[in-house]
């Protein structure tokens, strides 16, 4: 048993685990399960959804998200409280994630890029968000956790409606 | 220009009371038109931040009204603002957002254009007889002035000077860009929305304090109980000032009016990370104007007809449709100012602003309810009466009202009334 798990540590993250990983976000995500998702991240991990497709400097450039483990906890509190009136009813959001790469992968961490479609509904309305998303995947014990995710919408630049769940 | 009128034959002006306005001012394309022409048209519209266009070339895209423009900056800096329709056959020169360039060339049929809109060149030039006059087939140019870096422009050659239509807006503004803590204000990327509702829906919201309790209170609830305490302002000593020409401010925070008065005032404990860091590095009163700054200040001035300088951010409206508005909230930042400080500042607009931000979103939702609510009662006006007959009269002998008052929507509305009257 021992061996067993030493042998996985030591071993490259696969993209089968780290496809396995993203899927359950993205079901937990579509779920509004936001509890369960909180606990798929890391405790030093960044959840960004950046203004500027290709900035790749998101600490110092504005955002639409920029949450550390504090934020993301308030952006849940937020959605789930009842109070605000954007996302109470919360849309109902069904997305496909596929296109995977693996960037980088060794046994502590990888890096996969990935393609979003979601589809947004409320009010007799439907909207396509379409994104590439960067995941940075950590190896913490037997776990694998978000460390990073990184959502590029292709029209983040334009005037966007307001997004009353998590991308 | 005689007075516009409602298909009816009621002169539009009508539709303002000094307490309420008819439910048509939302919803009437003709009057929609008639604004375009009649406001935005002949006053002074807000079309960029001079942080936007630093260097000789820049140029920036906005619109003055319905119609496209390009602001620039010429080889000797200075601004120029373009019409964004070639002098050709009327192919847009530009569908950049922003950038650099040493001419706008049309990718139509070629003709080039200088920075400051002149036409230079055109390609096989003698198809054209010999009397074929470059000069009179540059970029059609508006009025451009400025202010503290406000940028605005003007399609009404007549148009008073910027100074003389800002009027008692200026010392606000001046109080505002004290934001920038000693270093120039820059402007450091925006969230842009559209929402399905009239563009005025929005300029009421600037100077409606009423809303924020019971909208904002998820925003409320996010904060520490010190910032939570900072924000419940109804019913304190804040207030709302009509400024003359359509503008207003609202105080919200009367300790954030002059960001430099009473600097030795504790630091909020959520500013205090930040305090710790610039603590390294700057003197302890640099450190408490820097934090202070960062905050942002504690008042809207509403700029008839489509920017305001709201507490940390512009926020810039633009009418697309009687039915459809698009809001660009605006982040401002401190020019070569400490790294730490500016982030501060991105995070705070982050929270607040965007289609994922803890109060747009909700606003947004409110507007357009109100667009969808005004579809029913058509024959109901829309009050704005609240605080009348409780104003008094401020240093500029104009109505002041008490923070939640709709003083500031009054005082647009009767700017509204003056100019589709003309
Ligand atoms: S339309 Fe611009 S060159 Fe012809
Ligand atoms: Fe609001």
């Amino acid at each position: 048993m021992t061996a067993m798990t030493v042998s996985i540590s030591n071993s490259a993250i696969s993209l089968d685990e780290a496809i396995t990983l993203i899927w359950t976000e993205a079901d937990l995500l579509d779920r509004r399960d936001y509890e369960s998702w909180l606990a798929l991240w890391t405790r030093e991990g960044h959840y960004v959804i950046p203004v500027d497709p290709d900035a790749r400097d998101h600490v110092d450039t504005l955002n639409y998200a920029y949450d550390d483990a504090d934020m993301r906890r308030m952006r849940v509190d937020r959605l789930v409280g009842g109070h605000a009136i954007s996302s109470t009813p919360a849309a109902r959001s069904v997305r496909i994630l596929s296109r995977f790469r693996l960037m980088e992968a060794g046994p502590a961490h990888c890096v996969v890029h990935c393609a979003q479609h979601l589809v947004e509904y409320k009010f007799e309305r439907q909207r396509l968000y379409a994104a590439d998303v960067t995941y940075r995947l950590t190896r913490s014990d037997a776990d694998l956790k978000l460390d990073e995710k990184v959502v590029r919408l292709i029209n983040a630049g334009d005037a966007l409606g307001s997004l009353s769940y998590l991308l | 220009m005689t007075a516009p009128r409602l298909a009816s034959g009621r002169p539009m002006s009508d539709l303002v009371l000094p307490d309420r306005i008819e439910t048509a001012m939302y919803t009437d394309p003709d009057i929609f038109t008639a604004e375009m022409e009649r406001i935005f048209s002949k006053t002074w519209v807000w079309v960029a931040h001079a942080s936007e266009v630093p260097n000789p070339g820049d140029f920036v895209s906005s619109f003055v009204g319905l119609q496209p423009v390009i602001v620039t900056r010429d080889r000797k800096g200075r601004l120029h603002v373009l019409v964004n329709r070639c002098r050709h056959r009327g192919a847009t020169v530009c569908e950049r957002r922003q950038g650099n360039a040493t001419s706008l060339v049309c990718p139509y049929h070629g003709w080039g254009y200088a920075q400051d809109g002149s036409l230079r060149g055109v390609p096989y030039v003698e198809g054209y007889t010999g009397d074929f006059d470059k000069s009179s087939l540059g970029l059609k140019a508006l009025r451009v002035e400025e202010y503290q870096g406000l940028v605005f422009a003007s399609l009404n050659p007549e148009v008073e000077t910027l100074s003389d239509y800002l009027g008692h807006t200026k010392l606000w503004i001046d109080l505002f860009m004290k934001q920038g803590a000693g270093y120039p204000v820059k402007t450091s990327g925006e969230h842009r929305f559209r929402f399905p509702g009239n563009w005025k829906i929005q300029l009421e919201n600037t100077t409606d304090a009423y809303h924020f309790p019971i909208v904002h209170r998820p925003f409320i609830e996010s904060l520490d109980k010190q910032a939570e305490e900072t924000f419940t302002f109804l019913g304190r000593e804040g207030f709302v000032e009509d400024l003359g020409n359509g503008h207003s401010v609202m105080v919200m925070i009367p300790e954030l009016i002059d960001l430099e008065a009473n600097l030795d005032a504790p630091i909020p404990d959520r500013f205090l990370p930040l305090a710790n860091e610039l603590a390294k590095t700057h003197p302890p009163q640099e450190v408490r104007r820097i934090v202070r700054a960062v905050g942002g200040t504690g008042f809207n001035v509403n700029i008839f007809p489509n920017a305001a300088c709201s507490m940390a951010f512009f926020r810039i409206l633009r009418p697309i449709s009687v039915r459809e508005t698009e809001v660009r909230h605006i982040a401002i930042g401190m020019e070569g100012g400490p790294a730490a400080a500016n982030r501060a500042r991105l995070r705070l607009h982050e929270h607040f602003q965007g289609p994922m931000g803890f109060g747009s979103p909700d606003d947004v939702e409110a507007w357009q309810r109100v667009q969808r609510g005004v579809q029913g009662g058509p024959d109901l006006p829309l009050m704005v009466n609240r605080g009348l007959g409780l104003e008094s009269s401020s240093v500029n002998h104009l109505p002041k009202g008490g923070v939640s008052a709709e003083t500031g929507m009054r005082a647009a509305y009767q700017m509204w009334k003056r100019m589709m009257s003309a």
